[in-house]
Protein backbone atom coordinates (compact mmCIF):
# COMPACT_ATOMS: atom_id res chain seq x y z
CA UNK A 1 0.00 0.00 0.00
CA UNK A 2 2.86 2.35 0.76
CA UNK A 3 5.19 1.98 -2.15
CA UNK A 4 9.16 1.88 -1.44
CA UNK A 5 10.24 3.75 -4.48
CA UNK A 6 9.50 6.91 -1.90
CA UNK A 7 9.84 8.31 1.57
CA UNK A 8 7.26 9.67 3.92
CA UNK A 9 6.65 12.16 6.35
CA UNK A 10 5.42 11.22 9.78
CA UNK A 11 2.39 14.08 8.95
CA UNK A 12 1.80 11.37 5.83
CA UNK A 13 3.11 13.30 3.10
CA UNK A 14 5.04 11.71 0.52
CA UNK A 15 8.21 12.58 -1.30
CA UNK A 16 9.46 10.58 -4.46
CA UNK A 17 12.68 11.88 -6.22
CA UNK A 18 11.78 11.58 -9.80
CA UNK A 19 14.68 10.83 -12.82
CA UNK A 20 15.34 14.57 -13.04
CA UNK A 21 16.39 14.64 -9.34
CA UNK A 22 12.95 16.86 -8.81
CA UNK A 23 10.72 15.76 -5.81
CA UNK A 24 7.12 15.05 -6.61
CA UNK A 25 4.52 15.40 -3.51
CA UNK A 26 1.65 14.17 -2.15
CA UNK A 27 -0.48 12.96 0.89
CA UNK A 28 -0.93 9.12 1.62
CA UNK A 29 -3.66 7.10 1.44
CA UNK A 30 -3.80 6.81 5.30
CA UNK A 31 -4.00 10.51 4.95
CA UNK A 32 -6.76 10.86 2.62
CA UNK A 33 -8.68 8.06 4.00
CA UNK A 34 -8.58 10.18 7.54
CA UNK A 35 -9.69 13.51 5.64
CA UNK A 36 -12.58 12.09 3.65
CA UNK A 37 -13.97 13.33 0.67
CA UNK A 38 -11.71 16.16 -0.96
CA UNK A 39 -13.37 19.38 -2.02
CA UNK A 40 -10.35 21.93 -2.61
CA UNK A 41 -7.26 22.31 -2.09
CA UNK A 42 -4.98 25.34 -1.34
CA UNK A 43 -1.23 24.94 -2.85
CA UNK A 44 1.43 27.19 -3.60
CA UNK A 45 2.59 29.00 -6.75
CA UNK A 46 5.16 27.77 -8.97
CA UNK A 47 8.20 29.58 -7.71
CA UNK A 48 7.34 29.64 -4.14
CA UNK A 49 10.25 28.40 -1.24
CA UNK A 50 8.76 25.59 0.84
CA UNK A 51 10.95 24.42 4.11
CA UNK A 52 10.49 20.84 5.00
CA UNK A 53 8.24 20.31 7.75
CA UNK A 54 6.26 23.75 7.41
CA UNK A 55 3.34 23.97 5.46
CA UNK A 56 2.94 23.64 2.31
CA UNK A 57 -0.94 24.33 1.69
CA UNK A 58 -4.43 23.19 3.20
CA UNK A 59 -6.77 20.59 2.02
CA UNK A 60 -10.21 21.48 2.61
CA UNK A 61 -12.54 18.12 3.16
CA UNK A 62 -16.23 17.97 3.54
CA UNK A 63 -15.36 17.47 7.74
CA UNK A 64 -12.38 19.90 7.99
CA UNK A 65 -9.92 21.79 6.85
CA UNK A 66 -6.15 20.82 7.37
CA UNK A 67 -2.41 21.71 6.68
CA UNK A 68 -0.03 20.28 4.05
CA UNK A 69 3.60 20.11 5.43
CA UNK A 70 6.11 19.73 2.74
CA UNK A 71 8.04 16.75 3.41
CA UNK A 72 11.33 18.34 1.13
CA UNK A 73 12.53 22.15 1.29
CA UNK A 74 12.92 23.91 -2.05
CA UNK A 75 11.38 25.97 -4.93
CA UNK A 76 7.90 24.40 -5.79
CA UNK A 77 8.11 23.69 -9.72
CA UNK A 78 4.58 23.11 -10.30
CA UNK A 79 1.48 22.06 -8.60
CA UNK A 80 -0.92 19.19 -9.95
CA UNK A 81 -3.33 21.12 -12.54
CA UNK A 82 -5.72 18.80 -12.43
CA UNK A 83 -6.56 19.19 -9.15
CA UNK A 84 -8.35 22.48 -9.44
CA UNK A 85 -11.01 20.63 -11.20
CA UNK A 86 -10.84 17.35 -9.55
CA UNK A 87 -9.73 17.48 -6.49
CA UNK A 88 -11.21 14.28 -5.53
CA UNK A 89 -8.46 12.80 -7.25
CA UNK A 90 -6.25 12.67 -3.95
CA UNK A 91 -8.82 10.57 -2.58
CA UNK A 92 -9.35 8.04 -5.31
CA UNK A 93 -5.04 7.81 -6.79
CA UNK A 94 -3.19 9.82 -3.81
CA UNK A 95 -0.03 8.56 -4.72
CA UNK A 96 -0.26 8.77 -8.47
CA UNK A 97 -2.82 11.05 -10.51
CA UNK A 98 -3.35 13.15 -6.58
CA UNK A 99 0.02 14.29 -6.36
CA UNK A 100 0.29 18.15 -5.17
CA UNK A 101 3.64 19.41 -6.50
CA UNK A 102 7.11 18.92 -7.93
CA UNK A 103 9.64 20.91 -5.76
CA UNK A 104 13.43 21.69 -6.80
CA UNK A 105 15.70 20.72 -3.75
CA UNK A 106 18.59 22.18 -3.04
CA UNK A 107 19.11 19.78 0.31
CA UNK A 108 17.42 17.00 -1.32
CA UNK A 109 19.80 14.16 0.26
CA UNK A 110 19.62 15.30 3.60
CA UNK A 111 15.94 15.95 3.27
CA UNK A 112 15.37 12.48 2.30
CA UNK A 113 16.92 11.02 4.62
CA UNK A 114 14.51 12.59 7.28
CA UNK A 115 12.13 11.31 6.00
CA UNK A 116 10.88 7.54 6.85
CA UNK A 117 11.27 4.55 4.66
CA UNK A 118 7.98 2.21 3.70
CA UNK A 119 9.03 -0.07 6.43
CA UNK A 120 9.17 2.70 8.90
CA UNK A 121 6.16 4.58 7.75
CA UNK A 122 4.00 1.75 8.13
CA UNK A 123 5.72 0.88 11.49
CA UNK A 124 4.62 4.23 12.71
CA UNK A 125 1.21 3.78 11.57
CA UNK A 126 0.98 1.03 13.46
CA UNK A 127 2.36 2.47 16.79
CA UNK A 128 -0.12 5.47 16.24
CA UNK A 129 -3.10 3.07 15.95
CA UNK A 130 -2.56 1.32 19.74
CA UNK B 1 -17.09 14.48 30.75
CA UNK B 2 -16.11 11.13 32.13
CA UNK B 3 -19.57 9.74 31.49
CA UNK B 4 -19.05 6.76 28.90
CA UNK B 5 -20.31 7.39 25.69
CA UNK B 6 -23.55 5.59 25.09
CA UNK B 7 -24.47 3.15 22.14
CA UNK B 8 -27.64 2.91 20.50
CA UNK B 9 -28.93 -0.45 19.53
CA UNK B 10 -27.37 -0.67 16.16
CA UNK B 11 -23.81 -0.62 17.74
CA UNK B 12 -22.44 -3.50 16.67
CA UNK B 13 -24.03 -2.98 13.14
CA UNK B 14 -21.89 0.19 12.79
CA UNK B 15 -18.91 -1.36 13.82
CA UNK B 16 -19.48 -4.51 11.02
CA UNK B 17 -19.20 -2.22 8.49
CA UNK B 18 -15.87 -0.12 9.62
CA UNK B 19 -18.34 2.74 9.75
CA UNK B 20 -15.70 5.70 11.69
CA UNK B 21 -17.09 6.09 14.62
CA UNK B 22 -17.60 10.26 16.55
CA UNK B 23 -18.60 10.95 19.98
CA UNK B 24 -21.73 12.52 19.31
CA UNK B 25 -24.13 14.47 22.48
CA UNK B 26 -22.44 11.77 24.28
CA UNK B 27 -23.45 8.61 22.11
CA UNK B 28 -20.74 6.65 19.57
CA UNK B 29 -22.11 7.91 16.28
CA UNK B 30 -21.29 6.97 12.76
CA UNK B 31 -20.18 9.64 10.83
CA UNK B 32 -19.34 8.28 7.81
CA UNK B 33 -19.75 4.55 6.18
CA UNK B 34 -18.19 4.73 2.59
CA UNK B 35 -17.43 8.02 2.71
CA UNK B 36 -20.08 11.41 2.87
CA UNK B 37 -20.70 12.33 -0.48
CA UNK B 38 -21.39 8.88 -1.51
CA UNK B 39 -23.92 8.53 1.07
CA UNK B 40 -25.52 12.10 0.25
CA UNK B 41 -25.84 11.09 -3.41
CA UNK B 42 -27.76 7.81 -2.42
CA UNK B 43 -30.16 9.33 -0.25
CA UNK B 44 -30.72 12.28 -3.21
CA UNK B 45 -31.20 9.39 -6.19
CA UNK B 46 -32.17 6.46 -4.11
CA UNK B 47 -32.34 5.09 -0.38
CA UNK B 48 -29.93 5.36 2.69
CA UNK B 49 -30.80 4.32 6.25
CA UNK B 50 -29.57 6.44 9.36
CA UNK B 51 -29.25 5.78 12.95
CA UNK B 52 -31.27 8.12 14.96
CA UNK B 53 -31.42 6.17 17.79
CA UNK B 54 -29.45 8.84 19.55
CA UNK B 55 -32.45 11.30 19.31
CA UNK B 56 -35.28 11.64 22.38
CA UNK B 57 -38.20 9.40 22.76
CA UNK B 58 -40.59 10.69 24.65
CA UNK B 59 -43.94 9.72 25.58
CA UNK B 60 -46.57 12.38 26.82
CA UNK B 61 -49.70 11.00 28.07
CA UNK B 62 -52.45 11.32 30.78
CA UNK B 63 -55.94 13.81 30.76
CA UNK B 64 -53.59 16.73 30.64
CA UNK B 65 -50.80 15.67 28.20
CA UNK B 66 -52.17 18.18 25.42
CA UNK B 67 -52.66 21.47 28.20
CA UNK B 68 -49.25 20.26 28.50
CA UNK B 69 -47.83 20.51 25.25
CA UNK B 70 -49.69 23.29 24.18
CA UNK B 71 -48.20 25.34 26.85
CA UNK B 72 -44.44 23.86 25.89
CA UNK B 73 -44.98 24.12 21.96
CA UNK B 74 -44.74 26.76 19.66
CA UNK B 75 -47.04 25.58 17.24
CA UNK B 76 -50.84 24.19 17.57
CA UNK B 77 -51.15 20.63 19.06
CA UNK B 78 -54.60 21.22 20.18
CA UNK B 79 -55.73 20.92 16.98
CA UNK B 80 -53.24 18.33 15.54
CA UNK B 81 -55.21 15.44 14.35
CA UNK B 82 -54.51 11.95 15.89
CA UNK B 83 -52.12 9.88 13.38
CA UNK B 84 -50.42 13.46 12.31
CA UNK B 85 -47.81 15.22 13.27
CA UNK B 86 -45.97 18.65 13.52
CA UNK B 87 -42.51 20.17 13.60
CA UNK B 88 -42.38 23.23 16.59
CA UNK B 89 -40.13 24.98 18.70
CA UNK B 90 -39.81 24.47 22.52
CA UNK B 91 -39.11 28.11 24.09
CA UNK B 92 -37.46 29.58 27.06
CA UNK B 93 -39.66 32.25 28.78
CA UNK B 94 -37.58 34.67 27.05
CA UNK B 95 -38.70 33.03 23.55
CA UNK B 96 -35.13 31.48 22.92
CA UNK B 97 -35.25 28.26 21.00
CA UNK B 98 -34.43 25.53 23.95
CA UNK B 99 -34.96 22.88 21.07
CA UNK B 100 -36.60 22.17 18.18
CA UNK B 101 -39.27 19.22 17.93
CA UNK B 102 -41.28 16.72 16.05
CA UNK B 103 -44.66 16.06 18.32
CA UNK B 104 -46.76 13.00 17.08
CA UNK B 105 -50.09 12.77 18.29
CA UNK B 106 -51.30 9.11 18.59
CA UNK B 107 -54.71 9.14 20.68
CA UNK B 108 -56.18 12.36 21.78
CA UNK B 109 -53.90 12.49 25.08
CA UNK B 110 -50.69 10.42 23.74
CA UNK B 111 -48.23 11.61 22.28
CA UNK B 112 -44.43 10.84 20.65
CA UNK B 113 -42.31 14.11 21.57
CA UNK B 114 -38.71 13.31 19.30
CA UNK B 115 -36.46 16.03 20.41
CA UNK B 116 -32.61 16.52 19.89
CA UNK B 117 -29.89 14.15 21.76
CA UNK B 118 -28.16 17.01 23.29
CA UNK B 119 -31.39 18.39 24.55
CA UNK B 120 -33.34 15.65 26.00
CA UNK B 121 -32.31 15.89 29.50
CA UNK B 122 -33.37 19.67 29.27
CA UNK B 123 -36.66 19.11 27.83
CA UNK B 124 -37.29 16.99 29.96
CA UNK B 125 -36.47 18.80 32.50
CA UNK B 126 -38.16 22.05 31.03
CA UNK B 127 -41.56 19.86 30.85
CA UNK B 128 -41.47 18.23 34.23
CA UNK B 129 -40.92 22.00 35.29
CA UNK B 130 -43.94 23.30 34.11
CA UNK B 131 -45.95 20.09 34.82
CA UNK B 132 -45.31 20.46 38.61
CA UNK B 133 -45.65 24.02 38.55
CA UNK B 134 -49.02 23.51 36.65
CA UNK B 135 -50.18 20.83 38.34
CA UNK B 136 -51.25 19.00 35.30
CA UNK B 137 -51.74 15.29 35.36
CA UNK B 138 -49.20 13.91 32.54
CA UNK B 139 -46.73 10.74 32.65
CA UNK B 140 -43.75 11.61 30.69
CA UNK B 141 -42.02 8.52 29.44
CA UNK B 142 -38.46 8.27 28.23
CA UNK B 143 -38.10 5.45 26.24
CA UNK B 144 -34.77 6.25 23.95
CA UNK B 145 -32.74 3.66 26.03
CA UNK B 146 -35.44 0.83 25.15
CA UNK B 147 -36.08 1.68 21.66
CA UNK B 148 -34.30 2.06 18.43
CA UNK B 149 -35.01 4.89 15.65
CA UNK B 150 -34.04 4.11 11.67
CA UNK B 151 -34.57 7.02 9.16
CA UNK B 152 -35.26 5.85 5.98
CA UNK B 153 -34.58 8.67 3.29
CA UNK B 154 -34.73 8.98 -0.04
CA UNK B 155 -37.08 8.18 -3.36
CA UNK B 156 -37.02 4.73 -2.93
CA UNK B 157 -38.13 4.63 0.38
CA UNK B 158 -41.63 4.73 0.52
CA UNK B 159 -42.18 1.79 -2.08
CA UNK B 160 -39.69 -0.36 0.39
CA UNK B 161 -41.39 -0.32 3.07
CA UNK B 162 -44.94 -0.85 1.46
CA UNK B 163 -42.33 -4.29 0.82
CA UNK B 164 -41.84 -4.89 4.32
CA UNK B 165 -44.82 -3.59 6.16
CA UNK B 166 -48.29 -4.66 5.69
CA UNK B 167 -49.77 -1.40 6.74
CA UNK B 168 -48.41 0.33 3.71
CA UNK B 169 -46.58 3.04 5.09
CA UNK B 170 -46.69 4.56 1.58
CA UNK B 171 -50.23 5.52 1.83
CA UNK B 172 -49.21 8.38 4.55
CA UNK B 173 -49.05 12.02 3.91
CA UNK B 174 -46.09 13.61 4.79
CA UNK B 175 -45.93 14.38 8.30
CA UNK B 176 -48.42 11.44 9.15
CA UNK B 177 -48.03 8.53 11.10
CA UNK B 178 -49.63 4.77 11.68
CA UNK B 179 -48.55 1.79 14.45
CA UNK B 180 -47.53 -1.26 12.49
CA UNK B 181 -44.97 -4.07 11.92
CA UNK B 182 -41.90 -4.08 10.07
CA UNK B 183 -40.15 -7.54 9.28
CA UNK B 184 -43.09 -8.49 11.74
CA UNK B 185 -41.59 -6.48 14.44
CA UNK B 186 -44.13 -3.80 16.24
CA UNK B 187 -42.79 -0.51 14.92
CA UNK B 188 -43.90 3.62 15.21
CA UNK B 189 -43.71 5.07 11.81
CA UNK B 190 -43.54 8.66 10.77
CA UNK B 191 -43.28 10.01 6.94
CA UNK B 192 -41.00 13.08 8.64
CA UNK B 193 -36.88 13.36 8.15
CA UNK B 194 -34.38 15.45 8.26
CA UNK B 195 -32.64 15.37 4.82
CA UNK B 196 -35.24 17.10 2.06
CA UNK B 197 -36.16 13.69 1.02
CA UNK B 198 -39.20 11.57 0.86
CA UNK B 199 -38.63 9.03 3.88
CA UNK B 200 -39.68 7.72 6.71
CA UNK B 201 -38.60 7.43 10.69
CA UNK B 202 -39.18 4.22 12.03
CA UNK B 203 -39.30 3.71 16.42
CA UNK B 204 -38.56 0.08 17.06
CA UNK B 205 -37.59 -2.13 20.12
CA UNK B 206 -34.47 -1.88 20.54
CA UNK B 207 -33.78 -5.42 20.21
CA UNK B 208 -35.27 -5.74 16.38
CA UNK B 209 -33.20 -2.91 15.87
CA UNK B 210 -30.09 -4.82 13.93
CA UNK B 211 -32.39 -7.41 12.60
CA UNK B 212 -34.34 -4.29 10.78
CA UNK B 213 -31.40 -1.92 10.16
CA UNK B 214 -30.08 -5.58 8.11
CA UNK B 215 -32.99 -5.78 6.15
CA UNK B 216 -32.99 -2.84 4.70
CA UNK B 217 -29.49 -2.57 3.96
CA UNK B 218 -30.23 -6.31 2.20
CA UNK B 219 -32.51 -4.37 -0.15
CA UNK B 220 -30.35 -1.42 -1.30
CA UNK B 221 -30.75 0.91 1.51
CA UNK B 222 -27.05 2.90 1.46
CA UNK B 223 -25.58 3.40 5.40
CA UNK B 224 -25.02 7.10 6.14
CA UNK B 225 -23.39 8.88 9.24
CA UNK B 226 -23.86 11.85 10.60
CA UNK B 227 -21.66 13.74 7.66
CA UNK B 228 -24.07 12.93 5.34
CA UNK B 229 -26.97 13.88 7.63
CA UNK B 230 -25.50 17.31 8.17
CA UNK B 231 -24.53 17.52 4.01
CA UNK B 232 -28.39 16.86 3.75
CA UNK B 233 -30.21 18.65 5.92
CA UNK B 234 -27.97 21.94 4.95
CA UNK B 235 -28.89 21.53 1.51
CA UNK B 236 -32.41 21.50 2.69
CA UNK B 237 -31.82 24.47 5.13
CA UNK B 238 -33.42 22.29 8.20
CA UNK B 239 -31.63 24.41 11.03
CA UNK B 240 -29.51 22.40 13.27
CA UNK B 241 -30.07 23.60 16.98
CA UNK B 242 -26.76 23.76 19.11
CA UNK B 243 -25.79 25.88 15.61
CA UNK B 244 -28.69 27.75 13.30
CA UNK B 245 -30.92 27.77 16.51
CA UNK B 246 -29.89 27.92 20.45
CA UNK B 247 -31.10 29.83 23.17
CA UNK B 248 -30.00 32.92 21.96
CA UNK B 249 -31.77 32.75 19.23
CA UNK B 250 -35.42 33.29 18.37
CA UNK B 251 -37.77 31.44 16.14
CA UNK B 252 -38.64 34.69 14.50
CA UNK B 253 -35.14 35.78 13.51
CA UNK B 254 -34.35 32.10 12.36
CA UNK B 255 -37.24 32.14 9.91
CA UNK B 256 -39.37 29.90 11.75
CA UNK B 257 -42.43 32.01 12.23
CA UNK B 258 -44.53 29.48 10.31
CA UNK B 259 -44.18 27.38 13.25
CA UNK B 260 -44.95 29.77 15.65
CA UNK B 261 -48.32 30.77 16.96
CA UNK B 262 -48.62 34.15 18.57
CA UNK B 263 -52.14 34.24 19.17
CA UNK B 264 -51.95 31.53 21.76
CA UNK B 265 -50.26 31.41 25.10
CA UNK B 266 -47.34 29.44 24.95
CA UNK B 267 -44.03 29.50 27.01
CA UNK B 268 -41.81 32.41 25.18
CA UNK B 269 -44.97 33.43 23.61
CA UNK B 270 -44.83 37.19 25.55
CA UNK B 271 -41.35 37.52 24.67
CA UNK B 272 -41.57 36.34 21.04
CA UNK B 273 -44.92 38.87 20.68
CA UNK B 274 -43.01 41.60 21.79
CA UNK B 275 -40.27 40.95 19.43
CA UNK B 276 -42.49 40.80 16.64
CA UNK B 277 -43.78 44.12 17.75
CA UNK B 278 -40.70 45.49 18.23
CA UNK B 279 -39.26 43.97 14.95
CA UNK B 280 -36.36 41.36 14.41
CA UNK B 281 -32.74 42.90 14.88
CA UNK B 282 -31.07 40.03 13.05
CA UNK B 283 -31.95 37.19 10.52
CA UNK B 284 -30.97 34.05 9.70
CA UNK B 285 -30.04 34.01 5.68
CA UNK B 286 -28.84 31.38 3.52
CA UNK B 287 -25.23 32.63 1.58
CA UNK B 288 -23.90 31.37 -1.42
CA UNK B 289 -20.24 31.75 -1.40
CA UNK B 290 -17.84 32.30 -3.97
CA UNK B 291 -14.84 29.35 -4.93
CA UNK B 292 -14.28 26.12 -3.19
CA UNK B 293 -13.59 27.39 0.35
CA UNK B 294 -15.70 26.26 3.22
CA UNK B 295 -17.25 28.39 5.34
CA UNK B 296 -18.14 26.61 8.66
CA UNK B 297 -19.46 27.36 12.07
CA UNK B 298 -18.46 30.45 13.58
CA UNK B 299 -16.70 32.41 10.99
CA UNK B 300 -17.22 36.11 10.48
CA UNK B 301 -19.64 37.36 7.77
CA UNK B 302 -18.82 41.01 6.68
CA UNK B 303 -20.41 43.92 5.08
CA UNK B 304 -18.63 47.15 3.68
CA UNK B 305 -15.53 45.71 5.83
CA UNK B 306 -17.23 45.33 8.91
CA UNK B 307 -17.84 42.17 11.08
CA UNK B 308 -21.47 42.17 10.78
CA UNK B 309 -22.51 38.56 12.11
CA UNK B 310 -21.23 34.77 11.54
CA UNK B 311 -21.52 31.81 9.54
CA UNK B 312 -23.93 28.80 11.72
CA UNK B 313 -23.57 26.26 9.04
CA UNK B 314 -21.47 25.95 5.65
CA UNK B 315 -20.48 23.20 4.11
CA UNK B 316 -19.66 21.58 0.55
CA UNK B 317 -23.39 20.77 -1.52
CA UNK B 318 -22.91 17.80 -3.57
CA UNK B 319 -26.04 18.71 -5.15
CA UNK B 320 -25.40 21.93 -5.95
CA UNK B 321 -21.63 21.32 -7.02
CA UNK B 322 -20.95 24.44 -4.32
CA UNK B 323 -20.43 25.71 -1.49
CA UNK B 324 -23.33 26.46 0.93
CA UNK B 325 -23.77 28.56 4.47
CA UNK B 326 -25.93 29.90 6.70
CA UNK B 327 -25.63 32.80 9.13
CA UNK B 328 -26.86 36.04 10.80
CA UNK B 329 -26.83 39.19 9.80
CA UNK B 330 -28.49 42.33 10.75
CA UNK B 331 -31.66 42.86 8.65
CA UNK B 332 -30.87 45.55 6.84
CA UNK B 333 -28.44 42.91 5.25
CA UNK B 334 -30.39 40.42 4.85
CA UNK B 335 -32.00 41.43 1.58
CA UNK B 336 -32.01 38.50 -1.44
CA UNK B 337 -28.73 39.57 -3.67
CA UNK B 338 -27.00 41.55 -0.84
CA UNK B 339 -23.41 40.97 -1.16
CA UNK B 340 -21.71 40.16 1.73
CA UNK B 341 -18.40 38.28 2.63
CA UNK B 342 -17.09 35.76 4.53
CA UNK B 343 -13.84 35.58 6.52
CA UNK B 344 -12.06 32.28 5.69
CA UNK B 345 -8.89 31.75 8.12
CA UNK B 346 -8.20 35.48 6.53
CA UNK B 347 -9.99 34.88 2.65
CA UNK B 348 -12.49 37.40 2.39
CA UNK B 349 -14.94 34.92 0.10
CA UNK B 350 -17.59 37.03 -1.73
CA UNK B 351 -21.00 35.44 -0.54
CA UNK B 352 -24.68 36.73 -1.75
CA UNK B 353 -27.56 36.61 0.55
CA UNK B 354 -29.66 33.38 -1.14
CA UNK B 355 -33.07 32.30 -0.40
CA UNK B 356 -33.48 29.07 1.49
CA UNK B 357 -33.97 26.09 0.97
CA UNK B 358 -30.91 25.67 -1.21
CA UNK B 359 -32.40 22.48 -2.58
CA UNK B 360 -36.16 21.29 -2.75
CA UNK B 361 -37.21 17.65 -4.03
CA UNK B 362 -39.14 17.25 -7.26
CA UNK B 363 -42.69 16.25 -5.92
CA UNK B 364 -43.90 13.63 -8.44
Amino acid sequence: MNPTDRKYSKEHEWAKVEADGRVLVGITHYAQDQLGDIVFLDLPSPGDRVEQYKKLGEVESVKAVSDVFAPVSGQVVEVNPELAERPDLVNDDPLEKGWLARISSDTLEQDMDNLLTAEEYEAFLESEAH
Amino acid sequence: MAEPLKRTALHGSHLDLKARMVPFAGWDMPVQYAGILSEAAAVRTRGGIFDVSHMGRVYVSGPQATELLEWLQSGNIGNLRKGRARYSLVCGEDGGILDDTVTYRLEDERYLLICNASNRDAVLQWMGRWRNEKGLQTVLEDTTLTTAMIAVQGPAAAALMDELCPQQPSKLRFFGSMEGEVLGSRAFIGRTGYTGEDGFELVIAAEDGPRVWEALRDRGMTPCGLGSRDVLRLEAALPLHGSDIDPSTSPLEAGLARFVNLKKEFAGGDALRRQQEAGVDRRLVGLLPEGRRIPRHDFPIQAEGQAVGRVTSGGWSPTLDRTIAMGYVPTRWAEHGQDLQIDIRGNLVEASVAALPFYTRKRS
